[in-house]
């Protein structure tokens, strides 16, 4: 088989594909932070998930340590069943505090982990004993116009 | 050998549709012969080579080569079959991406393993053959159109086929290069041993090359013979085709309606 | 009156029929040619010929359109992102409009008008120069031979030209938010970073161009296959492949976004 410079082009235009596919995952995506095949689940019941979405980040001191990669609602308990994936790297206390907390004024809604003092650590499959709903806008105006009432009685 | 029949056409009819193109055909082609097959455009001339060629169906009849029914033939046995054919298309049909000594390759990069030197000795041979083996560096866009049928030849002779058929090879080219084909057509044929068949219209240049020549007008055969035979013809056909004549058996009008009704030159019917 | 209308809804019947038909027609011709494919693996250097006519040949457009996209999208993302002062989720706005959306789709376009065009118009001159019907009569299969390797150059190119393009965008929001506003550019990868999943984002994105390169090549080369041996027929039939594959890529992301993304943010 004769080369020709055709070739060469031809596998250049290849190796830039096979680049620009790296790059995606590399740097535009984040192949390298979370890997779904090393980790545990736990669960976690909410009063309110406000705009939590499935693939939300999990984060711990704002490092990303998980996903949420199920919301379910409990018609027992009437509230949102989460379910978290966590990178088996990081193990947590079986009191860590859940809350759902909102990245910047108007960015997306993640759960913040907030480790405990436990010695026991959270396995596979447990439930999460203390969670914080998500900041609902109405409800904290309303708090808000509520104590300032209160505040205007006691005068 | 040389009295042998390469081609057999037995009772061949073909129509598209409901149309008959070919009605009836009956003909045998001996080997080492150029055999002409002439007639008026859209006389069902290309229609005959492409059933020859196994690419049309007959709705009747065979069309016997070298002894296999061909339209019988399964896929594989028809492209074994064609490998013993050539064909040259009316404008060559060479291929436009590829230089000339790559077309002339084609088939023997296609259908043979031999390494790539005794490739390049068969093709200039047989571009030496046509007379162009300076030239195969050339693109096809780059020769004249004498030249590309030239190409053409060569790259239908490369596998030495037993049989080549012409598909007007005489269209539109200068008497030079017209006198240039019509020669290669003989000379090939005779030192290569093959069976030619050209299908024309161009009667005086065929008339000089040609073993036999066929008639065909409407679907059917009209008339057939020898050169002498058909130059000496009184047949009206024949007469008329031969010399050129705008009326005779072949009508200079197609068929319509009367001329005066056409034109409203009578009452019109309510 | 009555007349008309009849034979105006016989006329659309007429068409619709046609469609139809021509629809079943192309199917069969698609099925030939992946059981014809044989041949363009055997011979792969068939295949990278075409590569180089379709796929290295786009590369100028496709690099140039991605910039730009990914400039005006830097710059519009911009303007709106800072009036909420959160201009620091321009690089999450930027990459995922490329990876999901904006990528395989008009890359896609780009390709079809490019590559699929002359795929179309090379085959259709093929035929109506007789090229292909001499090739069957010597014995090659114009489909093996001629289609097959176009075919799957189209498709083997179409995600990496769709993977660069995105790369390109990505790269010409960078400039000018980072480059000329002066965003801050650890903000501008890490925003991006923690919003662009790897398996929801850039994998589906790379189905979707994978999608369109079957559906341009084929709808091109079936154009070309199928096009009336005229000028008149070779130059309707490279329209028809611009039309169709646009209007066929469109549709396509439209459902295919509909199964990757519904449920998810």
């Amino acid at each position: 088989m004769q080369r020709t410079t055709m070739d060469l082009w031809v596998g250049l235009f290849v190796v830039t594909g096979i680049v620009a596919l790296m790059i995606l995952s590399l740097k535009v995506g984040n192949l390298n932070v979370y890997n779904p095949s090393q980790s545990y689940t736990i669960i976690g019941n909410f009063e309110n998930i406000g705009g939590l979405k499935v693939r939300a980040p999990v984060k711990s001191a704002g490092v990303v340590v998980g996903r949420v990669t199920d919301i379910q609602f409990s018609t027992e308990t009437y509230d949102a069943v989460v379910t978290l994936s966590m990178d088996s790297r990081f193990s947590f206390p079986k009191d860590t505090f859940a809350s759902i907390l909102t990245s910047g004024l108007l960015g997306e809604q993640y759960i913040g982990l907030a480790a405990g003092g436990d010695e026991a650590k959270l396995q596979h499959g447990d439930k999460l004993m203390k969670t914080n709903s998500a900041m609902v806008l109405e409800e904290l105006i309303g708090r808000f116009l509520f104590n300032k009432a209160s505040e205007d009685d006691s005068l | 050998m040389a009295s042998e029949n390469l081609i057999d056409i037995k009772d061949l009819n073909f129509s598209y549709d409901t149309r008959a193109i070919l009605k009836g055909i009956n003909m045998t082609m001996q080997r080492g012969k150029v055999i002409a097959i002439m007639g008026g455009s859209g006389s069902g001339k290309t229609t005959l080579l492409r059933l020859i060629g196994g690419t049309l169906q007959p709705s009747s009849g065979y069309v016997k080569f070298a002894g296999q029914v061909v339209h019988e033939l399964n896929r594989d046995a028809l492209f074994a079959l064609r490998r013993k054919m050539g064909m040259l298309f009316q404008f060559g049909a060479l291929f436009t991406d590829l230089s000339v000594f790559d077309n002339v390759a084609f088939q023997m990069r296609e259908h043979t393993d031999l390494p790539e030197s005794m490739i390049r000795d068969l093709v200039l041979m047989k571009l030496h053959a046509v007379g162009l083996r300076g030239a195969h560096r050339l693109m096809p866009n780059e020769l004249s159109g004498g030249m590309a049928r030239r190409v053409a030849l060569a790259r239908s002779i490369a596998l030495d086929p037993m049989l080549i058929m012409y598909d007007e090879p005489f269209t539109g080219l200068d008497p030079i290069s017209l006198s240039v084909i019509g020669n290669l057509i003989r000379r090939l044929t005779d030192a290569l041993g093959m069976t030619s068949i050209v299908v024309t219209h161009d009667v005086q240049e065929s008339l000089k090359i040609v073993d036999y020549v066929y008639f065909i007008a409407d679907g059917v055969i009209a008339a057939e013979g020898t050169p002498q035979q058909v130059r000496a013809s009184v047949a009206p056909f024949v007469h008329q085709f031969v010399h050129g004549e705008e009326d005779g058996p072949v009508p200079f009008h197609y068929p319509a309606k009367q001329y005066r009704s056409d034109l409203n030159l009578e009452d019109p019917v309510v | 009156m009555f007349k008309h209308i009849v034979s105006g809804i016989q006329n659309i019947g007429h068409r619709v029929i046609e469609s139809v038909w021509r629809l079943g027609v192309a199917a069969r011709f698609f099925l030939l040619v992946l059981l014809k494919s044989s041949t363009s693996l055997r011979r792969f250097g068939l295949v990278v010929r075409e590569l180089y006519f379709t796929g290295v040949l786009s590369l100028i457009i496709i690099v140039v359109s991605g910039l730009f996209v990914g400039m005006v999208l830097g710059l519009q993302g911009y303007e709106t992102l800072q009036k909420y002062g959160s201009e620091s989720a321009v690089g999450t706005l930027v990459a995922l409009s490329l990876v999901r959306e904006l990528g395989p789709v008009v890359a896609a376009l780009l390709f079809a008008s490019r590559a699929g065009s002359a795929i179309t118009a090379e085959i259709g001159l093929m035929k109506a120069t007789e090229q292909l019907a001499a090739m069957g009569m010597m014995a090659v299969d114009p489909i093996a031979r001629v289609v097959a390797p176009r075919f799957w150059a189209g498709v083997i190119s179409m995600p990496f030209l769709a993977a660069i393009f995105s790369v390109m965008g990505v790269f010409g929001g960078y400039l000018v938010t980072v480059v000329f506003i002066g965003v801050d550019e650890g903000s501008y990868w890490s925003q991006m970073q923690s919003a662009v999943d790897f398996r929801f984002d850039i994998v589906n994105g790379f189905i979707k161009s994978c999608f369109f390169g079957v559906a341009v090549t084929s709808i091109a080369v079936f154009e070309g296959y199928d096009a009336p041996p005229t000028a008149e027929g070779v130059s309707g039939a490279t329209t028809r492949t611009v039309v169709t594959s646009s209007l066929v890529i469109l549709g396509l992301d439209f459902i295919l976004t509909a199964f990757m993304f519904r449920g998810v943010s």
